[in-house]
Parts: structure tokens; C-alpha cells; sequence
């Protein structure tokens, strides 16, 4: 036992890893789903213990040395308030969505493969856990490539429903790979001046030997620390689906099978988030990357320019999963609005919405996954009158389209209140205001949906629907529930967030 | 003149990746896309290994008769292996995927997909 606490870190990426592989080889006869559920479960309890540890830790910090190799020479994994509250964000995600899973990706494929769909699902959650934890700069390249490598083969696999979903995933693939590639040729220039790939080594260099250089006569590497943050911010954003960089997302969202939507819509832009998070704040730090390139100022651009976008497409959308699709790249607009304000309360709104964020979509993502279940097809016809035949799952829905307009006593009212605060704070009125119209615009397509649920009138001659079944239901409502939970009692979640936020602007509440 | 001759090898990097990227943005037969997107991979790889060249380096192995040695940096080489082995991935499946796109639509060239499946919508 004490033998598996201390090994944590590391255990909550090899686990996943190596059942992954079990999984594909003797995951036949639906015990694939057993191994996978197992999995999810026992990483959920790793992350939670882990969160409990750094809180509780004096400096906020764990670090695992791989192979007991000292940093910088070896890889070591750093877990820090941060990072705790992203992992635990994808464990719980993972396995409430696996838990869904079961049934609803069974009709969507042929049952003889479904040990290889979780053994990728099982991979794509090793990628996520890794890139979270990873306190080394191409480590993290590798787990990110592990978790898109995965994720574009799950995508492809929404092609017995339409087979759309094959171009939506060739074009995810070529995007994905340009991002990452990018991502690599800007460590290799930070690797050129520091020569580590250590974050936390490398954020030493830079802020002793190089940039106290640059107010002299010889500035060292100016430049190339330049193209290589430059390099590093451009493939993540493309990662995060920041606005502009978001075309592979909506196709991807929408052709997917519905958990693997679920799944991705909750975590994965969440984790290039947080490593974007990681890299401006970590790796090159404020002073560089706002007060010098003023980065913050393009961030805030895109991220209003996401808002405003993101949500009117939405709201021309008559497909459900791509107007949730496209409301994602709005809300991933409010995620980057949050950090790119850089004070503590834009950052703790960034980190309490990327849960809050989570916990929505994931619901009305399932929801969605119980409608394409039961009648096969999401679309705004699709779902007319149906609050009546699945009260429960279209409650679920509408509890996570308020949480999206950000209601009060919903989650999503939680990060918009800190986020309105730290505009106000940080003197930005204009982006104050960019939230608001942007809340007013999901107010219009959530409502667009909500009326046809409730008041829209169930066509003639179409056969009866009966509720989802209950390993469906569950979930759908344990992620509906935590949202409205959350938006009532913020405490816990705003206490990670609040102190992940002091962490990485290095003050002391 | 002699900025582009000190640095050959950047220029070479550069000159690949930008085929490579050219290759993603205006081909439309997804094959030839994939394999742009190798080429610019190589491209990224080329360089690191050209970063870890040390002047009057030879191969990184440690040579006792020679304390005075210089040796080039063999981590970039290493990280590259890595690099390598998710290009070829990558590649495959991509690869993979386009098969399945040729059994659904008969074709792999992204104009003709696009006009199948407006026509599919009308």
C-alpha cells in the first residue's frame, strides 16, 4: 500500500497505458467495458488522492522522479494544485462517460471490435492524464501525440452512423499534427538557448541567464525565444480550438460517436488549455509573454472574437451536436479570456470554468447521446415535444443549457461572476461586456432548444419513445446534478481554483 | 550572401517544411496531403538533429584514449527516435483512415467528397 502511494503520479499514466494494451488483446465478450470501467475508477480514485495530497502538502507540490533519475537529466512528473484539479477533472469525466458508454457505443459499432474502441479510449485517457501531469517539454509532446493519435481514430469511428465522420477525422488528423509539430519546433528553439526540456529547468535559465541579458548592450537569444514561444502559443492554440484555429472541431464534435463526443468536448480542450496555461505562466512566464510580446492582448482578441462567433454560429445551428459543437468554441473563449486577463481572479475563472465547462457539456453531450440512441438522428426536428417522452434526460439538457447561458445556481454563473470581476478588475469594460452579449446569444439558442423540447409538438405517425436506459440515464444525470451542484456550493471548486491561481501567480492569499 | 551560407542547414529545414506545409494547404488528394504532412514532420526532425551538431564534434561515444574529445549532442537523436515513431503512426493512420473514405465514397480527393455529399444534402 505505502509502495502505491508513493509511486502515484506515475501509476495514473502506466495504469491506463498498460490496460490499454490488455484491453486490445483479451477484451473480447464485453469484458473490454469491465477492464475499461475498472480502470476509470481506480484512476478517479488516483487523481482524488492525489488533489488531497498537494492541498495538503506544505510547499503545494509533488514531484515523482521517473526512474529516480534527478531533474533536469530524467523525466520527472510535478503535481501541483493545478494540475491536481485538471487531472481530477478528466478522471471524473472519464469514468462517469465510461460508465455511459457501455450501451450507447455498442449500437453505434460492430460488437466484435469493441474491445479495440476501449482499448483507444483507454489510451486517449493516458494521453490526457500524461500531458496534465508531465513536467517535461517533450514528454509532453509525445503524450499529446498519444492522446490525438487515439482521439482521430475514435472519431472515425462514428462512421457506421454517417460516414462523414471519416473527413471530419482526416481533417482533425492534419490539423492536430501541424499543431503538435508546431508545438515541437518551438521546444526546439527553448532547447537551442536553455538546453534542458525540464519546465521547471527551463523557466530557471530564462529567467536567470537569459532574459536579465535583455535590457543590456548584449541581449542573448532574443529572438529565438521569441519564434519559439510564438511557435508553441500557435499549435496550441490549434490544440485548444482557440478562434481562429478552430475549424477541425465542430465536424469532429458532431460526427463522433456521442460518448466519444462526451468525452472530448469535456477533457481534451481542456488539457491544451491547461498546458497553454502551463507554458504562458510556467514555462516563459507573464513578464514575458504579456508585459514584453503583450500576448495577452491577441489572446483577447481571439477570445472575444470566439465568444462572439462561436455562440452565433451556434445558435445557426439546427444540428444539436453542432450547435453544442460550436457553443464549446465560445465557452473555450471565456476559458482563454480568463487566463489572458492575468490577474487572480481571470485565472481562478479560467480554472473553475474549465470544470464547470466540463461538467455542462459532458451532460448535454449525453443527453444528445441518449436522443441519436433512441430515435438515431439529433436534429432541432428531432427532439420536438420531446420533454414529455424523456423528461429526465431533457432535464438534464436544460439544466446544462442554463448552466451554459449561466443562470444563477448554475455552475456556469459561477465562472461568469469571476470572470466579469477580473474584467472589471483588469480595467477591460469592453471584454466585461463581450461576456455579457455572449451570455445573451446562448440565451438565444439554448432557448431556440429548450422551446422545442417542452413547447414543440411531437410530429404524427412517428413510433414512441421510451426513457434511456438506466447505465445511460445515471450519468447523464450525475453530470447534470454536479453542475447545478457546483453553481449552489462553489466552495470546493473555487477553493482548487483559488489556490492553483495563487500557485502559478506565485502570491500568497 | 553569408547569412544564408552560415546557416545551410536551417534554410534546408525551412525550405522542407515549407513544401511540406504548401502540400497540406493546396493539395486536395488526401494521400498526397499525408505525405506533405510527413515531409514537414521530416523537416522538424532534420532540424533537430542539425541542433545538436557540435563544432569539431564527433559521435557521441566516449572515447578513453582521448580525454580532450568533443562530442556532439546525442539528445536531440534520441528525442527524434521518439519523433520518428509518432510520424510513422501518424502517418498509418491516416493512411488507415483514407482507405476507409475511398470503401464509402469511391474516391480520395477532397473536391469530389465535398460534391458528394452536397449533392447527398439536396
Amino acid at each position: 500500500m505505502e509502495r502505491i502511494h508513493q509511486n502515484l503520479p506515475a501509476l495514473i499514466v502506466v495504469l491506463p497505458l498498460c490496460m490499454g494494451l490488455i484491453t486490445s488483446i483479451i477484451g473480447r465478450r464485453g469484458l473490454g467495458w469491465w477492464l475499461a470501467m475498472g480502470t476509470a475508477s481506480a484512476v478517479l480514485a488516483m487523481a482524488v488522492q492525489l488533489l488531497v495530497n498537494v492541498l495538503e502538502s506544505g510547499t503545494l507540490t509533488v514531484t515523482y522522479q521517473m526512474g529516480s533519475w534527478p531533474a533536469p537529466f530524467g523525466i520527472v512528473y510535478v503535481v501541483d494544485p493545478l494540475n491536481a484539479g485538471v487531472l481530477t477533472i478528466v478522471a471524473l469525466i472519464g469514468a462517469i462517460v465510461t460508465l455511459y458508454a457501455r450501451k450507447s457505443i455498442a449500437s453505434e459499432m460492430d460488437p466484435r471490435r469493441l474491445h479495440f474502441f476501449y482499448a483507444l479510449w483507454l489510451f486517449c485517457m493516458t494521453g490526457l492524464l500524461g500531458i496534465t501531469i508531465t513536467g517535461d517539454a517533450f514528454n509532453l509532446y509525445v503524450l499529446l501525440e498519444i492522446s490525438s493519435l487515439s482521439t482521430y481514430t475514435l472519431v472515425a469511428l462514428g462512421r457506421q452512423r454517417n460516414r462523414r465522420a471519416l473527413t471530419a477525422a482526416i481533417n482533425y488528423l492534419v490539423l492536430g499534427s501541424i499543431g503538435a509539430t508546431f508545438y515541437l519546433l518551438g521546444i526546439a528553439y527553448l532547447y537551442m538557448v536553455t538546453g534542458s526540456l525540464n519546465i521547471a529547468d527551463i523557466q530557471h535559465i530564462l529567467a536567470t541567464k537569459v532574459f536579465p541579458t535583455w535590457g543590456t548592450d548584449a541581449p542573448m537569444y532574443r529572438t529565438t525565444v521569441y519564434v519559439g514561444f510564438a511557435l508553441m502559443a500557435v499549435g496550441l492554440s490549434l490544440k485548444l480550438a482557440l478562434f481562429p484555429l478552430h475549424g477541425w472541431l465542430p465536424n469532429a464534435y458532431t460526427y463522433a460517436p456521442s460518448s466519444v463526443s462526451a468525452l472530448l468536448a469535456s477533457t481534451a480542450t481542456k488539457v491544451g488549455a491547461y498546458a497553454f496555461i502551463r507554458v504562458i505562466f510556467t514555462l516563459v512566464g507573464t513578464g514575458f509573454a504579456y508585459r514584453m510580446l503583450h500576448t495577452d492582448v491577441v489572446l483577447m482578441v481571439s477570445a472575444g472574437a470566439a465568444i462572439l462567433v462561436g455562440s452565433w454560429m451556434a445558435f445557426r445551428q439546427t444540428s444539436l451536436k453542432k450547435l453544442l459543437a460550436y457553443s464549446s468554441i465560445g465557452q473555450i473563449g471565456y476559458i482563454t479570456l480568463g487566463f489572458a486577463l492575468g490577474n487572480v481572479n481571470g485565472l481562478t475563472a479560467s480554472i473553475i470554468h474549465l470544470f464547470n465547462h466540463a461538467l455542462t457539456k459532458g451532460g448535454m453531450f449525453m443527453a444528445l447521446g441518449v436522443v441519436a440512441y433512441r430515435l438515431g438522428n439529433t436534429r432541432l426536428q428531432d427532439v420536438q415535444g420531446l420533454g414529455r417522452k424523456l423528461p429526465f434526460t431533457m432535464a438534464a439538457f436544460t439544466a446544462g443549457g442554463l448552466g451554459l447561458i449561466g443562470v444563477p445556481l448554475t455552475a456556469g454563473f459561477v465562472s461568469k461572476w469571476y470572470l466579469v470581476t477580473a474584467c472589471i478588475e483588469a480595467g477591460r469594460y469592453e471584454m466585461a461586456a463581450i461576456v455579457l452579449v455572449g451570455s445573451l446569444i446562448a440565451l438565444l439558442y439554448v432557448w431556440k432548444v429548450v422551446e422545442a423540447i417542452y413547447f414543440g409538438k411531437r410530429p404524427e405517425n412517428v413510433p414512441g419513445v421510451k426513457e434511456a436506459p438506466l447505465t445511460m440515464l445515471v450519468p447523464t444525470l450525475l453530470l447534470a446534478g454536479a453542475s447545478i451542484y457546483f453553481g449552489i456550493d462553489a466552495s470546493t471548486s473555487a477553493r482548487v481554483a483559488t489556490a492553483a491561481a495563487h500557485f502559478l501567480l506565485g502570491v500568497t492569499p | 550572401m553569408q547569412v544564408v551560407l552560415d546557416h545551410y542547414n536551417y534554410w534546408v529545414c525551412v525550405i522542407l517544411m515549407m513544401i511540406g506545409f504548401y502540400g497540406v494547404i493546396a493539395k486536395t488528394n488526401l494521400i498526397k496531403k499525408a505525405l506533405s504532412l510527413s515531409l514537414f514532420q521530416t523537416g522538424v526532425l532534420v532540424f533537430y538533429i542539425s541542433i545538436g551538431k557540435v563544432e569539431g564534434g564527433t559521435g557521441p561515444v566516449l572515447d578513453p584514449r582521448n580525454p580532450e574529445a568533443v562530442y556532439s549532442n546525442p539528445l536531440p537523436h534520441a528525442l527524434m527516435l521518439t519523433a520518428i515513431v509518432v510520424g510513422v503512426a501518424t502517418l498509418s493512420v491516416a493512411m488507415a483512415i483514407i482507405v476507409n473514405i475511398r470503401e464509402r465514397y469511391g474516391t480520395i480527393d477532397e473536391r469530389d467528397i465535398e460534391d458528394i455529399e452536397n449533392q447527398a444534402q439536396e
